[in-house]
């Protein structure tokens, strides 16, 4: 499965914010770190904050804070913010799916579906910092990793970019 | 707890020699929710005739397994350590309150097969709360089945509501881990169903992956479905 630019913007900047719950980051910090457009990232975190994730913080060093409980808040939570993934083939028109044929692949469809929904909806956002910190420990930092919005974890290595 | 002990037991062992590969979970770092509730079973337990359950006299009687004494068990000393007879009352009580239903003689049943601190590639601990059942892990080593090389299976934890978020389901899972470390198996696998969403969390939060097996499985009441069913109306 591919998720969508949004989607996956909102989870580099919701892992950002949930790394340092105290930090207000700003849009374009973030921007920045994962080379994506500003414009693009202000309506992902307006999301965010209008479902509670993050809150904005106003004035000079502005921007926005984690809002949630780390251990409460699952990978498919904030993805089912930004796309209908769990929708059931039976919700989703394809052509041709009435037929023997259409209904026998729905059904392999179905069955992946029902797996990456399960593991999603198991993965936490502290499962994750968890796993960002381990391999923040476990290997040195790549420095081109951070840029790449296609990396695993990207959060991990932009930070210890900045840090070094 | 429900379900998956049950079709342990109810199960014949189905043994599928298949490739190898068994890069399972590592047990990063653990830390965690403790909100555990499940149940995962290997297949059927082999129903090794067991010794009688050599209950010396119950120790801790434990009369009141539901009794609510404290918020939460963080200011308690909890020591992990092997079951004993005298814990099981409140085993089946833990197991009661948390599914809703009590399974005396399947957790007697139990006791005798994963119970006995002798017996070789199983255990049962228990987290005791200053003389109290907090929770408890069953776990036992498992050689080849499923062409897997030897791995530990976690196949049930529970701890009581009240001591949750105190990080019991975390330290008892260590120390079973531990213990299949001792055991010299290098792979700890669980089961669980995919809707169980909290306790799905909870091994995640130990670090715990999708392994390299996957469960099948076919409604056998289903008729008019592949193969099965036509030998059978031959």
């Amino acid at each position: 499965m591919r998720l969508q630019k949004n989607t996956l913007l909102a989870l580099y900047s919701v892992l950002e914010f949930a790394y340092d719950p105290s930090r207000h980051i700003s849009a374009s910090e973030i921007a920045q770190k994962y080379d994506i457009s500003p414009h693009h990232l202000a309506k992902v975190l307006s999301e965010l904050a209008r479902s509670g994730y993050v809150e904005s913080v106003r004035g000079v060093g502005g921007g926005y804070r984690f809002a949630a409980n780390a251990r409460r808040v699952t990978l498919m939570d904030i993805i089912s913010l930004f796309e209908d993934f769990t929708s059931s083939p039976a919700e989703r028109r394809e052509p041709g799916e009435e037929t023997p044929v259409g209904q026998a692949l729905a059904s392999v469809m179905r069955e992946i579906d029902e797996i990456a929904k399960a593991t999603l909806s198991s993965i936490t956002l502290a499962t994750m910092l968890q796993w960002i910190e381990h391999n923040r420990q476990s290997r040195p930092a790549k420095r081109s990793a951070a840029r790449s919005p296609a990396r695993a974890v990207p959060a991990a290595n932009a930070r210890e970019r900045r840090e070094s | 707890m429900a379900r998956a002990p049950a079709s342990a037991k109810a199960r014949g062992r189905t043994t599928t020699t298949t490739a190898r590969g068994a890069t399972g979970a590592k047990a990063g770092a653990a830390r965690g929710s403790a909100r555990t509730r499940s149940a995962a079973g290997p297949p059927a337990a082999k129903n090794a005739a067991t010794a009688a359950s050599k209950a010396g006299a119950a120790r801790k009687p434990s009369n009141h397994p539901t009794a609510v004494r404290q918020a939460s068990g963080a200011d308690v000393p909890v020591e992990i350590r092997p079951v004993r007879p005298g814990d099981l009352a409140q085993v089946i009580a833990i197991d009661s309150i948390v599914t809703g239903l009590e399974k005396a003689g399947y957790w007697r049943t139990i006791h005798r097969r994963y119970g006995d601190a002798e017996r070789a590639g199983r255990r049962f601990l228990v987290a005791d709360a200053g003389g109290r059942v907090a929770g408890f892990v069953i776990g036992e080593v498992r050689d080849w089945e499923f062409g897997s090389p030897p791995c530990g299976w976690v196949f049930a934890i529970d701890v009581h509501p009240q001591f949750r978020l105190a990080g019991l389901g975390t330290r008892l899972v260590a120390a079973l881990a531990d213990w299949f470390r001792s055991e010299g198996v290098s792979t700890m696998r669980t089961i669980l169903a995919r809707d169980n969403t909290l306790i799905l969390s909870f091994f995640r939060s130990l670090g715990m992956t999708t392994g390299p097996f996957i469960p099948l499985e076919i409604d056998l009441e289903r008729p008019g479905l592949f193969p099965l069913d036509r030998e059978r109306d031959r």
